[in-house]
């Protein structure tokens, strides 16, 4: 079996039961949607522009959707041992973390994918032409954040106390794409020329490759027991 | 002379303080069924997790048919072992033919929805395959992993309690497996509280007690008054331990 294909696999498979289940599209959806909520009526968005506020309130939503997509999907994989008939196949376990990062990335997408309209009708903002740049500001930090939250949510997904340490680890290590994302997406909403935004998309892609290459690397020392 | 199926030499496996498997040297030769029993914490699970190449040895080496999993081909020789357990391995939401759907692609067999077809008349499930596997009861869902376990035909099975929760005819059913698996030349090892189900399948007794092996010997003859004077003969001659070993 080719690489990609377990890969594929693996997301597929996630695709499949989160659709058939709808356990965790629910919770995601409702959980950013409150962030938004709460976030309009703690702050008085006639006097404050949204500009200076918003990209962090889209973030706590996206990252702690991201947290919690994380946690449920790794619990499913916890019960009834399913990781380990994974991890027992004959393909590279590496391919299990990259199928996680996909189906993770892409949950995180879909919520994203409803939230940003969302919080433009509900804060009056424009992306103009800035649109694509946005998808790509976005594309970029949700595929670090699940890439990096896949890793350590694979890693404490066998210990005990795995819910507890997860944010524990993730949060320290999460903070420079969070830092990226927050700054890059503030920018994008401000309309600032790209060099001024260009050196924290790189930082994003950088934090992307390295983590998505260490983790691709270290996989497999990551999950022994 | 050909290798083990599988071999333990001088494996020793500590989680902290504790020494989960201490010293365990092990050659099991192909076609043998081995009942591997202990009372909790003996190490039993462990032992197979570390055959299964799921958990890294602190000290000594597991070979597999007398390669070192570390060293072989890895995919090529996890083709050869099937891991049952307790545990189903099954996703819930999936349907029992997408179940063993997903797990033969993974293993890359030809045709996988044909494989799955067949595993699944052999288990008696092809009327519930369009079902998800959370409306199985215990017993079917133990059927659909035994399915899995086997559906790649493995040369090596690995047990970890897999009568755990079973009512009587799903036990006869999953017993009846593993004799057609030992006729077909596999290698197995079942770890087990039940004597009186693992005996009959049994070539081979193997007694763990706190991660070593206090006592071996053939099935073969092995009654219930015999297999107590092995116990006896180990330290689990305490009541309450024979009692948890059985």
């Amino acid at each position: 079996m080719s690489y990609l294909r377990a890969v594929g696999l693996v997301a597929a498979k996630d695709l499949k039961t989160e659709l058939r289940s709808r356990e965790q599209a629910v919770t995601l959806l409702f959980f950013a949607l409150l962030v938004l909520v709460i976030f309009n009526f703690t702050f008085d968005f006639t006097v404050i522009d949204f500009v200076t506020l918003g990209a962090g309130i889209l973030w706590v939503a996206f990252i702690f959707s991201g947290v919690l997509a994380l946690a449920h999907s790794f619990q499913i994989e916890r019960e009834q041992g399913r990781i380990r008939g994974i991890l027992l196949a004959p393909i590279d376990r590496s391919a299990f973390y990259l199928g996680k990062v996909a189906s993770t990335a892409l949950f995180m997408a879909a919520v994203e994918t409803v939230v940003v309209p969302v919080s433009v009708l509900m804060f009056n903002y424009r992306f103009g032409p800035r649109l694509l740049l946005a998808i790509l500001v976005l594309v970029l930090n949700t595929v670090g954040f699940a890439a990096v939250g896949s890793l350590f949510a694979a890693m404490t997904t066998q210990t005990r106390k795995g819910e507890f340490l997860l944010p524990l680890l993730l949060f320290p290590a999460a903070v420079p794409i969070a830092l990226a994302a927050v700054k890059t997406t503030s920018l994008v909403l401000a309309g600032r020329p790209f060099a001024r935004y260009a050196p924290w998309l790189g930082l994003s892609a950088a934090y992307d490759a390295i983590f998505l290459a260490a983790a691709v690397l270290l996989f497999d020392f990551a999950l022994e027991e | 002379m050909s290798a083990a199926a599988l071999q333990a030499c001088a494996l020793r496996k500590r989680y902290g303080p504790v020494a989960a498997i201490d010293g365990i040297d092990l050659a099991i030769p192909r076609g043998q069924f081995v009942a591997l029993f202990g009372p909790n914490g003996a190490g039993k699970s462990t032992l197979l997790g570390m055959f299964a190449t799921l958990v890294r040895p602190s000290s000594g080496s597991v070979r597999i048919h007398g390669e070192d999993p570390r060293q072989a081909d890895r995919p090529a020789l996890m083709r050869r072992i099937g891991v049952l357990s307790h545990e189903t391995f099954l996703y819930d939401h999936l349907t029992g033919l997408e179940n063993l759907v997903f797990y033969a692609r993974l293993y890359g067999l030809p045709d996988p929805p044909g494989a799955a077809r067949e595993a699944l008349r052999a288990a008696g499930l092809e009327d519930r395959r369009s079902d998800q596997v959370r409306g199985y009861s215990r017993g079917m869902q133990q059927r659909l992993a035994i399915a899995r376990a086997l559906l790649h035909a493995p040369d090596i099975l690995l047990l970890d309690e897999p009568f755990a929760g079973l009512d009587r005819d799903a036990a006869d059913g999953l017993r009846d497996r593993l004799l057609t698996a030992r006729r077909a030349g596999a290698t197995c090892v079942l770890a087990t509280h039940d004597f009186a189900t693992a005996l009959p399948v049994a070539d081979r007794v193997v007694v763990l007690v706190s991660g070593r092996i206090a006592a071996e010997r053939s099935a073969r003859g092995l009654d219930e008054a015999a297999f107590d004077a092995l116990l006896r003969s180990t330290t689990l001659d305490r009541p309450e331990a024979r009692e948890a070993a059985r």
